[in-house]
């Protein structure tokens, strides 16, 4: 199958997609290539993400989702990210458990993502299977993480539309979410809304976005029952409604682009690191202080001429 | 570059008794795998179709129902349409002992019974997989 890889990827081989993403999950020199090959040509999806503290109904929204989205076009990726420990290295991923609404689809595609200790954070890996979903024709992406920590704002640098879940007793915590989360949502949702105080957290939230004087686009707050598909379709007009709203003000392609600018820094960081950790002994034997030897090492780095490396080709 | 053993855990059938499939999700990703787990009333399709996506090594199955005799194969023969043949098919409950023997006399994995260590499940697979991994 290995030789073959990228022809059968082409021709629509799952297995060849679902191959060559673990390729690239561990960061070999022929997933590289691959990605490196598929870059530039094809299809473009548009990225959805959905995060929010642990509980509230990712993976069930996600299943509602896909129902309302298959109606419009069902060639829809999904990728599931779940956290890795950092103890031992393993995972467990138990997104799909909720998505069973996928097998009714030829053509949905879904990955569980282990978060590993990738030092370019998880928008390096999922950048690329993000790619690689695109390339093989999903018009459609669905990136769920878990909203804690780093993962949420790596989210909002890789996807269109970042989805906010919270459920009603969120409420009071909102305060102190005010600081990252809230800020980060394109479109609220408040999930378990047959629960009580479902109406109270819409106007939690809807209190705490009004202090924001980000101007443009304000987001919405839904309430939604992921379970039981109710009012799902008005999440569905929101990020169509966001959507566009990011094609008028042309902000969908430029977005797009300062993604590009932000991946090449997490790779540079990324591989970087990793250099260095090569250089391990020489810094620990070194009577230098971090300062100089950091200095050290950037003026070679500087030498070169960033002039020079686009002349080439 | 960094290699991971996926394992897809799933429960076909009617039965739902899934103690015994959480344990060995617990105890597989602890041993440092990236474990899949599908949840209960699995069709031999939607293994299938889950393990092709999520590329995994191994698929371990809990059925504690019975139906262990068409399920293992069944599962076994999809794989082999697909030409994924190269994944370990293995798995546990309750299963006489002559019915193992003939199920991997059809090309199934080891099958763990009651009583069953968790760590034998994973040394199984950890050898498995590093005879079957260049």
């Amino acid at each position: 199958m290995n030789n073959n890889l990228l022809s059968d990827f082409r021709k629509g081989d799952k297995k060849a997609l679902a191959r060559i993403i673990t390729l690239v999950e561990n960061e070999t020199k022929k997933g590289m290539e691959i990605i490196s090959e598929l870059y530039s040509e094809g299809n473009v999806g548009y990225r959805i993400g959905i995060t929010g503290p642990p509980g509230v109904g990712k993976s069930t929204t996600v299943n509602a989702l896909l129902k309302e989205l298959s109606l419009i076009d069902e060639n829809i990726g999904i990728i599931a990210v779940d956290p890795s420990s950092p103890f031992t290295g393993g995972a467990m991923l138990g997104d799909r458990l909720r998505m069973n609404n996928s097998y009714d689809y030829e053509n949905v595609f879904i990955r569980s993502v282990a978060s590993r200790g990738s030092l370019g954070g998880l928008s390096a890996a999922t950048e690329n299977i993000a790619v690689l979903m695109e390339r093989f024709g999903k018009n459609t992406l669905l990136i769920e993480t878990v909203g804690v920590g780093q993962s949420e704002l790596d989210i909002m640098e890789i996807t269109d539309t970042v989805i906010v879940l919270l459920v009603p007793e969120s409420g009071d915590s909102i305060q102190a979410m005010k600081a990252g989360i809230m800020e980060i949502g394109d479109i609220f949702v408040v999930n378990k809304a047959d629960r009580e105080g479902a109406d109270r957290a819409v106007q939690y939230i809807k209190t705490v976005l009004s202090l924001n004087d980000k101007k443009g686009w304000i987001p919405p707050v839904i309430k939604i029952t992921a379970k039981n598909n109710d009012n799902v379709n008005e999440l569905v007009d929101s990020i169509k409604e966001h959507k566009n709203y990011l094609k008028t003000n042309k902000l969908l392609d430029k977005n797009r682009k300062s993604r590009k600018i932000e991946e090449v820094e997490n790779l540079l960081r990324d591989m970087f690191i990793k250099n260095l950790k090569l250089n391990r002994e020489k810094i620990i034997k070194s009577n230098e202080s971090p300062y100089k030897i950091a200095m050290k090492i950037m003026n070679n780095i500087e030498k070169v001429d960033t002039e020079d490396l686009w002349k080439e080709k | 570059m960094e290699r991971k053993i996926r394992v897809l855990i799933a429960k076909p059938g009617l039965d739902g008794h899934d103690r015994g499939a959480k344990v060995i999700v617990r105890a597989l990703a602890d041993a440092g795998m990236e474990v899949i787990y599908s949840g209960l009333h699995q069709t031999p399709e939607k293994i299938v179709k889950t393990a092709i996506e999520e590329d995994v090594n191994v698929i371990g199955l809990s059925i504690l129902s019975g139906a262990h005799m068409t399920i293992f194969p069944k599962v076994l023969e999809l794989l082999k349409t697909e030409n994924r043949n190269d994944i370990l098919l293995t798995g546990g409950g309750i299963i006489p002992e002559e019915d193992m023997e003939s199920l991997m006399k059809l090309g199934i994995g080891k099958l763990f019974g009651p009583g069953s260590k968790t760590s034998e499940t994973i040394d199984y697979i950890e050898k498995w997989y590093n005879e079957n991994n260049k």
